[in-house]
């Protein structure tokens, strides 16, 4: 078995524990001191750093919701002075506004150690070469993992997403040997390669680092088999850190969490209420030696559950079962997450009072496909064709430039759309993931 | 001006029937219509004889309807007589968007229903180049 750091990886539950109940100590008072937002939190429920004595006082604690970050926009939720700043990212935003996050040079080693871990995890060494086709940029995920790697020191070929022929030709020439990005962009890839016409066994491919998106078994055995490697499945958002919160293993059954980085719970999202281990709800993370953007029990409204049973890889953390779901109405589609109320806002915009739609989510071969329903209403209509066209590509420029996300917009008729009492189905996901 | 009723339709089995049926109940009689098509929907374009009456039954029942000034043409029922009158339009300048023929007629003559930019100011141009612009009433009660 290879780790890449075998004395925190597979560190005893009992000394695990006691770190982690050190650094969230630090964490609480770091914020307590330096994020007023954090301070008058903590003081409404009439809490103070000192209270906390041991790791079932997290319970006390409040939650940190998305919205709360984006109420804080641009730096109110950083707990380090701007000079201490190396480095900012940002996902987009509901409202235009994206949610900052920003990492200080030990954040920045911290990451690069969790995601040299993942890459262990993976199958990636130093004599690896390492193609990162996630994007690189803003999204977290492709600086993230080309930090990782090359703390493993492996080669890397910081490629960025997208020109699927050159990611073919490069893969063949330079002879990678592990691939990181989205599950399905590799399955993209792995039908482009067999089209291509190219002689699979001049390729040295051999392992997969797949994350950023919600998939399945299924899709797992799909890509393994088509690419003829071995796929892990990666965990992570950029409110934590980026890629490389939990990681598979070579055994497949479930994703390690870094605990000594970050410290898991699982909540009943109606009560607020913490499950016991096991149980499915949301998953909370608080993070416990991050110093320019910690955060407290931070709700990632991702459904999963966690296990303490013992790995047969010898680590020592706790697994959560892949991503099972959302609380919210979160879509991700091609890697781009999608709120239904970005769409209305964008109808909104548009001078619609009361915008009726549907989206559908479709995976056309390996590609997710959006289609977009609205409701015409009087008001949207005219007598030519050329303006309901025109209708629908103005929709179309707005939702791409909005969310970043090309979606194909069909206009139907009034009361169309189904009505339903209380919340409105928004969404219709035809993807069999 | 003659008022054109136009609504959005999808394309989907039965709609057209459905509006149809609907006129057809409400005792509206359709006098000329054409439809434009793209893959997910038409635009259905009616002139018949009560446009209001029309208008209100057709929204009263739920379609994104809406009213069109357009402009009903005499055309010589002969080879070449549209050509003649678009001929006529062209060098007045009076650009057409889409047009369509009448069921009905005054006399002779053939009816086109046009779509132009600016009908209150067209139909001027349209008169000046010696072309017969029929009237409302009269084409309702054709």
């Amino acid at each position: 078995m290879t780790y890449w750091n075998k004395h925190y990886e597979c560190m005893p539950r009992e000394e695990l524990e006691k770190l982690q109940l050190d650094r969230l100590k630090k964490t609480v008072e770091r914020v307590y001191y330096n994020v007023p937002f954090y301070r008058q939190k903590f003081q409404e429920v009439g809490l103070v750093p000192e209270d906390i004595h041991s790791l079932d006082d997290l319970k006390k604690l409040p939650f940190t919701t998305k919205q709360e970050l984006r109420d804080n926009y641009p730096f109110g939720m950083i707990a380090a002075p701007m000079s201490e700043i190396v480095r900012l990212h940002a996902s987009s935003g509901t409202t235009g506004k994206p949610t900052v996050v920003a990492y200080t040079r030990s954040d920045i080693n911290i990451w690069s150690e969790i995601l040299a871990r993942t890459l262990t995890c993976g199958g990636t060494t130093k004599n690896s070469v390492i193609q990162i086709a996630y994007g690189y940029g803003l999204f977290t995920g492709g600086l993230g993992i080309h930090y990782g790697a090359e703390r493993v020191g492996a080669s890397v070929i910081p490629i960025s997403g997208g020109n699927t022929q050159r990611q073919l030709m490069l893969m063949e020439d330079f002879g990678t040997t592990v691939l990181a990005c989205t599950p399905s962009y590799a399955i993209y890839l792995a039908e482009a390669l067999e089209k291509s016409g190219r002689d699979r066994s001049k390729f040295k491919l051999k392992y997969g680092i797949f994350g950023a998106e919600p998939w399945s078994e299924k899709m797992r055995s799909r890509i393994e088999k088509s690419l003829n490697i071995s796929a892990i499945d990666i965990y992570g958002l950029s409110e934590v850190i980026g890629p490389g919160v939990a990681s598979e293993c070579q055994e497949k059954k479930g994703l390690h969490i870094f605990e000594d980085h970050f410290i898991p719970e699982i909540i009943d999202p109606e009560t607020g209420e913490t499950l016991p281990m096991g149980e499915k709800g949301e998953l909370v993370f608080t993070t416990i030696t991050k110093e320019g953007f910690p955060v407290i029990r931070y709700r990632t409204r991702d459904i999963t559950y966690l296990t303490k049973e013992p790995c047969a890889c010898g680590r020592t953390h706790i697994r959560m079962h892949r991503v099972m779901g959302r609380t919210d109405d979160m879509l991700v589609i091609r890697g781009v997450n999608v709120f239904p109320s970005q769409i209305e806002s964008v109808l909104l915009d548009m001078g619609e009072t009361n915008p009726h739609y549907l989206l559908i989510v479709d995976r056309n071969g390996s590609l997710d496909e959006l289609e977009v329903q609205v409701e015409i209403s009087e008001a949207m209509f005219n007598d030519k064709v050329k303006g309901l066209e025109g209708l629908e590509k103005k929709i179309q420029s707005k939702i791409l430039s909005n969310l970043g996300i090309s979606a194909k917009i069909r206009l139907v008729e009034p009361n169309s759309i189904p009505r339903s009492e209380g919340k409105a189905k928004r969404v219709i996901d035809r993807r069999n993931i | 001006m003659i008022k054109q009723i136009s609504l959005f339709l999808e394309n989907k089995k039965g709609r057209l029937a459905h509006v149809c049926r609907v006129l057809g109940k409400a005792d509206i009689n359709i006098r000329a219509l054409s439809i434009a098509d793209t893959t997910d929907f038409g635009v259905l374009r009616l002139i018949v004889n009560d446009p209001r009456k029309a208008y209100d039954i057709l929204k009263e029942n739920g379609f994104a309807v809406s009213i069109t000034n357009v402009l009903a043409i005499e055309v010589a029922d002969i080879p070449g007589g549209l050509s003649c009158a678009l001929d006529k339009l062209e060098l007045a300048g009076v650009n057409v968007e889409y047009m369509y023929a009448f069921i009905g007629t005054t006399s002779q003559d053939a009816l086109v229903i046009i779509r132009v930019e600016n009908p209150e100011t067209a139909i001027e141009y349209v008169e000046k180049a010696g072309i017969k612009v029929v009237q409302e009433d009269e084409i309702y009660s054709l």
